[in-house]
């Protein structure tokens, strides 16, 4: 049984959410380059909602990823991007809101033709 | 004046009984329900306290004599080490940085399990239970001060060990260690048992104490090694508490099994998931090495640990869910460990490394898997820039797994190019997490895990400054005011090895060249 919501105890056991969208001063949004581990894990940021997907890739990528060589190689008319997984595509004139983006949304994108440090997925 | 009266003196088993069992009474004020609310709540079932098997039989007069020889001798080793200027004789500065990680990471668990222990000993209603849980309290409390002094030498000479009890609450890595035992110790007191005593200490102990102390051997560090060793003959009656309280749950009650199973299966992965810091140790932090933690895990976890379940098998308890995937990350979790302190080498209160040539090739030969294909390419560019003098530091915030808050950096069973996602959904909230095992933790308990708090999330809600920052101002630098909320010593305690103050002066102090 789970001490938490074990009906037995007899006590509601109602505490707030620690991370919701309101505790913040802007909406969370995760990002993750496919196979370029040399960034170890995706990253977190908080972004303006009405910020155009445009800017989210020509401003706040290059802050995050220049470093990697591989970065200005990228063809960003080739890019394939994933939302929760599964392939999506964002339309660059539009908000983050606009492209559905919320709190605490997940996407990455995948550069064919480039995979890390000597192929290494680095 | 009392008129004496000869008492037969007890035999050695009714002394015992006397000094443990005979210490409880039933209340009659109030009703023993009332009294002892929580050995009933979790739905565990127990029909006969007396079943309880005492495996150590030691009473508290034994235990304080015992202990106090131990304590005698340790802290004549200690002084010793102390006099003769011990710290120099270590393998080389980094090794300190393993210890940095001990007593940042490890100790405070010490701290953490003597509260733990404290509060189940008061909870039970079975009085075997209670005493062998109040004797283990007092154990953690002695390994918590007994770690800190034998650490608190090297604070005189090394940077990154004077503040780490005030980093366990904040700094973002100790949030994994941390939120493992508030997790434990916010369970009810026979979870508490499940996690702690068996799950952690009778199932992965040896994998964390071993390589500590025997690295700690054959770097040269004395000190340390004595602790080990007096630690020692706690460690095995933790374990053996921890499997005596499985087999006396599984025993008493047909019912108490699932909830058990389920247990196991949380426990197991949150404590596999915590020993990620200990792989990363045995790996890259030792200088000289002991055995890598590929060999370990298949030593001590898949060898003992595979018996175990096996055993377990006859009261129908299975290997834990995790398992498969545990004993795949043998050949990753240490590497991508420490590349992801790598990356974030400026924020952490110990140095991080590229690791030297003859260490890359050890490397090499204990993952022929997964060294030369998947992390050396990475060492060997960092090492490239480093020389360049452009030392590659990550600066945007990792994503965090909402049930280990391990950064995201463990990658898919079966594919370790691929960061492994998982999320789920709570009243319309996401969650992330790095590995089915974390997600069904959360989806078991949510009530929960939407509490945690998140170091990287804390920070952008503005809570990790110090009082009066305005995030606001003009030149605002987010890192800094973070590291000045976390007290660390910015450009001492952190940043690369290569260059640090740690570096040059035990080079100075030794007579070698930096």
């Amino acid at each position: 049984m789970s001490v938490v919501a074990n009906p037995a105890a007899g006590v509601p056991y109602q505490f707030p959410m620690k991370d919701v969208r309101e505790n913040f001063p802007a909406p969370l949004l995760y990002i993750g380059w496919e196979d370029h581990l040399m960034f170890c894990s995706p990253v977190c940021v908080p972004l303006p909602p009405e910020m155009p997907f445009g800017a989210l890739v020509s401003q706040v990528l290059p802050g995050i990823y220049a470093e990697h060589p591989d970065f200005e190689r990228i063809d960003w008319n080739t890019v394939q991007w994933f939302k929760s997984g599964k392939p999506w595509t964002p339309d660059p004139a539009a908000s983050l809101a606009a492209n559905g983006l919320g709190h605490k949304d997940v996407i990455r994108f995948r550069t064919p033709g480039l995979s890390g440090i000597n192929g290494s997925c680095s | 004046m009392d008129t004496r009266v000869a008492k037969k003196k007890l035999g050695l088993k009714e002394r015992y009984a006397a000094m443990t069992r005979g210490l409880g009474w039933e209340t009659t004020y109030q009703p023993m329900d009332k009294v002892f609310p929580y050995d009933t709540y979790e739905g565990i079932k127990i029909h006969d306290w007396d079943k309880w098997q005492d495996p150590f039989r030691l009473t508290m007069d034994a235990y304080w004599k015992y202990q106090g020889e131990k304590e005698k001798k340790l802290y004549a080793v200690i002084e010793a080490f102390a006099q003769n200027n011990g710290q120099l004789g270590v393998s080389d500065a980094r090794y300190i940085n393993a210890l940095k990680l001990f007593l940042q990471g490890v100790t405070p668990l010490e701290y953490c399990a003597h509260r733990g222990f404290a509060h189940v000993g008061r909870q039970f209603t079975g009085e075997g239970a209670r005493v062998a849980a109040q004797m283990q309290s007092i154990d953690e409390l002695r390994h918590y001060q007994t770690e800190t002094h034998a650490i608190s030498h090297y604070n005189k000479y090394f940077n990154g060990l004077h503040r780490s009890h005030h980093w366990f609450d904040r700094v973002w890595y100790l949030s994994v260690p941390k939120s493992f035992f508030e997790d434990a110790c916010t369970a009810g007191p026979f979870e508490f048992l499940t996690a702690v005593s068996f799950s952690f200490e009778y199932v992965l102990t040896n994998l964390l104490f071993v390589p500590f102390m025997s690295g700690a051997a054959h770097n040269g560090d004395m000190s340390t090694v004595t602790f080990g060793f007096s630690a020692q003959s706690d460690e095995s009656r933790h374990m053996t508490l921890g499997i005596e309280c499985i087999k006396f749950m599984l025993e008493q009650d047909p019912g108490n099994v699932p909830i058990v199973q389920r247990w196991i299966d949380k426990w197991f992965w949150r404590g596999y998931r915590l020993l990620t810091i200990v792989a990363m140790m045995q790996d890259y932090m030792l200088p000289k090495r002991v055995m890598s933690w590929k060999e370990a895990w298949e030593m001590y976890a898949e060898g003992s640990g595979g018996a175990l379940f096996k055993d377990l098998a006859r009261y129908g308890i299975r290997e834990p869910r995790g398992w498969k995937d545990a004993c795949e990350g043998k050949d990753h979790i240490s590497h991508q460990a420490w590349a992801t302190f790598y990356n974030y080498g400026a924020a952490a209160p110990f140095h991080t490394w590229i690791p030297q040539d003859g260490e890359m090739q050890w490397l090499s030969q204990k993952y022929p898997e997964s060294f030369d294909k998947l992390y050396r390419p990475r060492f060997e560019y960092w090492r490239e820039r480093a020389d360049e003098g452009r030392r590659f530091y990550n600066k945007t915030l990792p994503m965090l797994c909402t049930t280990c808050q391990v950064p995201m950096f463990f990658t898919e069973p079966g594919d370790a190019t691929k960061i492994c996602y998982r999320e789920t959904s709570y009243f319309g909230n996401k969650y992330h997490f790095c590995s089915d095992h974390c997600q069904h933790i959360f989806e078991d308990e949510p009530e929960k895990y939407v509490q945690s708090w998140l170091p990287v999330h804390q920070i952008y809600q503005g809570h990790c400054f110090p009082e009066g920052t305005d995030p606001t101002a003009e030149g605002f630098d987010p890192l800094t005011a973070v590291l000045q909320y976390y007290e660390m010593n910015i450009g001492r305690d952190n940043f690369d090895f290569e260059g640090s103050e740690d570096q040059k002066n035990f080079a100075a102090w030794t007579g070698e060249k930096a």
